[in-house]
């Protein structure tokens, strides 16, 4: 089980090293999304729009990266795929593969929005990063399972967004509510409450998938 | 008529008639902001129980779709988080309404209201998703995982956020629920029958949804096998 998940895994990211365009495409949506944030805004001080605005950047970043990782596969890879694998390592090594990309992107997009919209408001740093950490966990999470589903449909673009939204804002609020923690510089104890609550809802979620999966993917 | 069969549907108007009466005319305890709109507790608390009553119905077909692979369970599936939404929409509404007269605004940001909003854009989503795939078995099989996955999260959101924050709503942060009204316990004579009662409801006008699919399904297929009747 294991090793399929380590095999599946290296096949994404060869795959990804191979088109180098797809990478390069959501750093560059990021970058430009971003951009036209700090075009509109010009300068953001309240640090709770600067909160809330960094997340939402990412959300829909987020959405864009992984509504691809069904969509790409071509008809006849994925019945040779899943010939070989069993569907529960499928979905492991997809979320896997979606957290990695997804903490990169927020890596990537958290220096772009420091520079561009002024200044490092952020006093708890490592509280902040694990925040993103556990954020993109579980996004990829919810994610990766929409994602299958909305690959199905024939109307995928719209779906994934539809599906996603009302079962990510758990996730965005608590992930929200300790981002601002961070910034305030609040006493940690104050957050860890919220940090169990992020790592259950990564937890359900993830479970969720990996039960479900099973069924999404036989025809 | 069956009696065997349709006892409850009589149960049902019996207990409705009841809370109508009762919960417009009966006399309620007064107090201050609330005065009269209390007697909402009657109509927006049980329709909020029928609407997860039907949701939850509607999710346990769903496995049972999952499990056995029978279109009939995706029919009862579907037709009852239809009948829920409904349910929904009408607890929305006497919400809305109550709010207006005693926190003096339609909507507010509270995390039970946004709770709500969630289980709305959550379901909506689920028939957006029913109508974008074309094959049955597919549709069937995609939406009972949608179903099920997104049932959880939302009660983890009713059940968990609220507890994390402050809520205007009555029985959370401090605000007391009709409990601490009610030290006569008169109102739980009317609101316990009234919760069943509109439970009953919904689950009635579920099962003319499904009556109503099913004989339209099989019309459908009669004229497919036999086109010139």
């Amino acid at each position: 089980m294991l090793k399929e998940v380590r095999l599946l895994l290296y096949k994404e990211f060869l795959l990804e090293s191979r088109q180098k365009q797809s990478i390069n495409g959501l750093i560059l949506y990021l970058i430009s999304t971003i951009f036209v944030c700090k075009m509109c805004f010009r300068s953001l001080p309240e640090p709770s729009a600067w909160n809330a605005l960094f997340w939402i950047i990412l959300l829909f970043a987020s959405i864009n990266a992984s509504s691809k990782s069904f969509m790409q596969d071509s008809r006849a890879r994925f019945v040779y795929m899943y010939t070989m694998a069993s569907p529960q390592a499928i979905i492991l090594a997809k979320i896997s593969y979606n957290t990695i990309l997804l903490i990169v992107l927020s890596l990537i997009g958290f220096v772009v929005y420091i520079i561009l919209l002024g200044g490092n408001p952020i006093q708890n740093m490592p509280l902040f990063l694990t925040d993103v950490l556990l954020g993109s966990m579980g996004f990829s999470a919810v994610l990766t399972s929409m994602s299958a589903i909305a690959a199905r449909t024939n109307n995928s673009f719209t779906l994934m967004a539809i599906l996603s939204f009302p079962l990510l804002l758990p996730l965005i609020m608590t992930v929200v509510k300790i981002s601002k923690n961070a910034i305030d510089g609040l006493d940690p104890s104050i957050s860890y409450k919220y940090l169990v609550v992020l790592f259950g809802l990564n937890l359900i979620s993830g479970a969720l998938s990996y039960l479900l999966f099973p069924y999404l993917w036989k025809d | 008529m069956n009696i065997k069969k349709n006892w409850w549907k009589a149960i049902t108007c019996v207990l409705l008639f009841y809370t109508v009466i009762e919960g417009f005319l009966g006399a309620v305890p007064a107090r201050d902001i609330l005065n009269e709109t209390i007697r909402n507790l009657y109509f927006h608390v049980p329709m909020w129980f029928g609407m997860m009553t039907l949701l939850f119905i509607s999710v346990i077909y769903g496995i049972k779709h999952l499990h056995n692979g029978a279109m009939r369970s995706d029919l009862i599936a579907r037709e009852a988080a239809h009948t829920g939404v409904i349910m929904g929409v009408l607890g929305l509404i006497t919400g809305s309404l109550w709010a207006r007269y005693t926190w003096g605004t339609w909507w507010t940001q509270d995390t039970k209201l946004n709770g709500a909003a969630i289980t709305m854009l959550i379901y909506f989503a689920y028939f957006i998703l029913r109508g974008s795939v074309e094959d049955e078995q597919k549709r069937a099989r995609l939406s009972a995982v949608y179903s099920i996955f997104a049932f959880v999260m939302m009660i983890v959101f009713v059940m968990i956020l609220p507890r994390m924050e402050d809520s205007l709503h009555p029985g959370n942060g401090g605000n007391p629920a009709f409990s601490k009204y009610d030290l006569d316990s008169k109102m739980r004579l009317v609101f316990y029958p009234a919760v069943l009662g509109w439970v009953l409801l919904g689950v009635w006008i579920m099962s003319v949804r499904i009556r109503i699919a099913s004989i339209s399904e099989a019309l459908l297929n009669h004229s497919d096998t036999h086109p010139t009747s």
